[in-house]
């Protein structure tokens, strides 16, 4: 124990040696010249280059995160006008097509009225002249029958059989 | 199982530890000595043929009593002959300039074959990245550096340092690779541990040092600097404050040197004693039980300690570099940024 403590004292553990000195500084200056041309720098420079490429990732990431998020908001909203506007389209369509069928039932209907009329009315019309036709007819007739009947016969009883006869005859023929 | 095993091996070792050295084993062998003779006093050549190696022997004890201290101080200091231990020793060259001591030394040799590595190493890792693209994942060494290199520079130097620690980048990262390759040639077979070396690590904090204070001179300027010396005191406390704050600059790399030299002899000292407890008790069961697992054990914890004492090397620089060149209130601000990084 004692002659390992003299050692430790004495024996150079703690001994200065110049020349190791010498030979770590200019040993270790010549690594650190040589690794900062061949190794540090690239690696750094990579390093760098990589962080700011996974920077550049993030931030282009977010980006387009952003973007999507903003198309499928304007897609909803697209998607929900177009929907109220197919739904206005088609309240619309059947609106107008309500309002053309009651339009064009009330115009037949308006017709056919209006056809049944002019028809009542020319029937009406035929009537009366038909009418008037036979007025003159007859009137024709009973002057013809009323000569017949003087030229023939001036029997009174006769004639009056006759004339009644004839008005019957011209009842049943207007009806 | 494993209890029964365990007592066995105490029941072995424990009684052999206790009375190796006594004169109950000795005894029976001097005892048994005359018997031999007696019986083989007929061949008066036996006897003189075993006498010899237990001559030897006796000679080998004696010297070596007085041999594992000296033995082990022989294996930690620096030499002038390179020892290959059975195979024979290479004698270096003495070199001597302007009266001074210059030779090659055993820790020279380690220094320069860790300077080798290094550079071999590093360029090659450095080559293979220039070549690949920072897209592509790195392979082999170039990885293993890149991530030592990351981890100095961003959880190392950035958290310390603060603003502008890029340009102390270069000195720290080969800081770091210089000391741990030279840490580990240690504990190969027939290294030498450099950094095991009061005059290494002197040499290594000196740079430190002078990096500080060219780096503090460069950041407050004379006046500063001097101001900083004061440490922002009352005129009249400066008689005691600035010979404590100039001693503290010389404290700074005295710790540093004294931490990496004695953290990396102890570890050498101790695997050492380990092996000569079996030699001084001159005992098989005592180098299987206790000698090789402990040194094995202290070995890995070695390993570790390579790493770490060329981390703590490197972490104590950056910290004492980044309080050198530290501006007063806006210190907080660089590091608030350097963390906000992360």
């Amino acid at each position: 124990m004692l002659t390992s403590g003299i050692i430790l004292l004495e024996g150079g553990l703690l001994s200065a040696n110049p020349g190791l000195i010498f030979w770590t500084s200019l040993t270790f200056l010549i690594v650190l010249l040589i690794l900062s041309k061949t190794a540090w720098g690239p690696i750094l420079s990579m390093l760098e280059e990589r962080s700011k490429g996974i920077q550049s990732a993030i931030d282009r990431a977010h980006t387009a995160k952003e973007e999507a998020e903003s198309i499928l908001k304007k897609n909803r909203e697209m998607l929900s006008k177009a929907d109220a506007e197919a739904d206005k389209i088609i309240r619309e369509a059947k609106e107008l097509a309500d309002k053309v069928r009651n339009e064009l039932t009330e115009k037949a209907q308006e017709e056919s009225r209006k056809m049944i009329a002019s028809a009542k009315e020319e029937i009406e019309q035929e009537k009366r002249r038909a009418l008037d036709v036979l007025r003159n007819e007859v009137a024709d007739m009973a002057v013809k029958g009323a000569e017949k009947i003087i030229r023939t016969t001036l029997d009174a009883e006769k004639q009056k059989a006759v004339v009644n006869d004839m008005i019957r005859e011209m009842a049943s023929n207007r009806n | 199982m494993r209890k029964k095993a365990i007592s066995r091996i105490l029941a072995l070792v424990v009684p052999v530890l206790l009375s190796l050295n006594s004169h109950a084993f000795a005894a029976p062998v001097e005892e048994q000595t005359p018997v031999t003779q007696a019986a083989v006093a007929t061949a008066p050549v036996a006897p003189s043929a075993e006498a010899a190696p237990a001559e030897a022997e006796a000679a080998h004890a004696t010297e070596g009593e007085e041999k594992p201290g000296d033995l082990i101080m022989h294996h930690i200091l620096d030499n002038h002959t390179y020892a290959f231990e059975p195979f024979g020793e290479v004698h270096l060259p003495r070199l001597e300039v302007a009266g001074y001591d210059i030779s090659i030394t055993k820790h020279v040799v380690m220094i320069w074959l860790a300077a080798i590595l290094v550079v071999i190493t590093a360029t090659a890792a450095g080559s293979s990245i220039k070549k690949s693209s920072a897209n592509k994942a790195p392979k082999g060494i170039a990885n293993v550096f890149e991530s030592l290199v990351d981890f100095i520079s961003n959880d190392v130097a950035k958290p310390n340092i603060g603003h502008g620690y890029e340009k102390f980048l270069p000195y720290l990262l080969t800081v770091f690779f210089f000391i741990l390759f030279c840490n580990l040639l240690g504990l190969i077979p027939y290294g030498a541990t450099a950094t095991g070396n009061v005059n290494v690590t002197l040499t290594l904090a000196t740079f430190t040092f002078i990096v500080t204070q060219v780096s503090a001179f460069r950041a407050h300027g004379v006046v500063g600097y001097m101001k900083h010396l004061t440490a922002g005191t009352h005129w009249a406390l400066w008689i005691i404050m600035v010979p404590i704050e100039i001693l503290g600059q010389f404290t700074k790399p005295f710790a540093l040197t004294i931490r990496l030299f004695a953290n990396m002899t102890a570890g050498h000292i101790i695997i050492l004693s380990l092996f000569f407890i079996s030699f001084i008790l001159k005992s098989y069961i005592v180098a299987v039980a206790v000698s090789i697992p402990f040194a094995i054990f202290i070995y890995l914890l070695e390993l570790f300690v390579a790493f770490l004492q060329a981390f703590v090397f490197t972490m104590l620089s950056a910290l004492f570099i980044g309080l050198a060149t530290a501006h007063e209130g806006g210190h907080d601000g660089h590091e608030l940024e350097a963390s906000g990084h992360h």
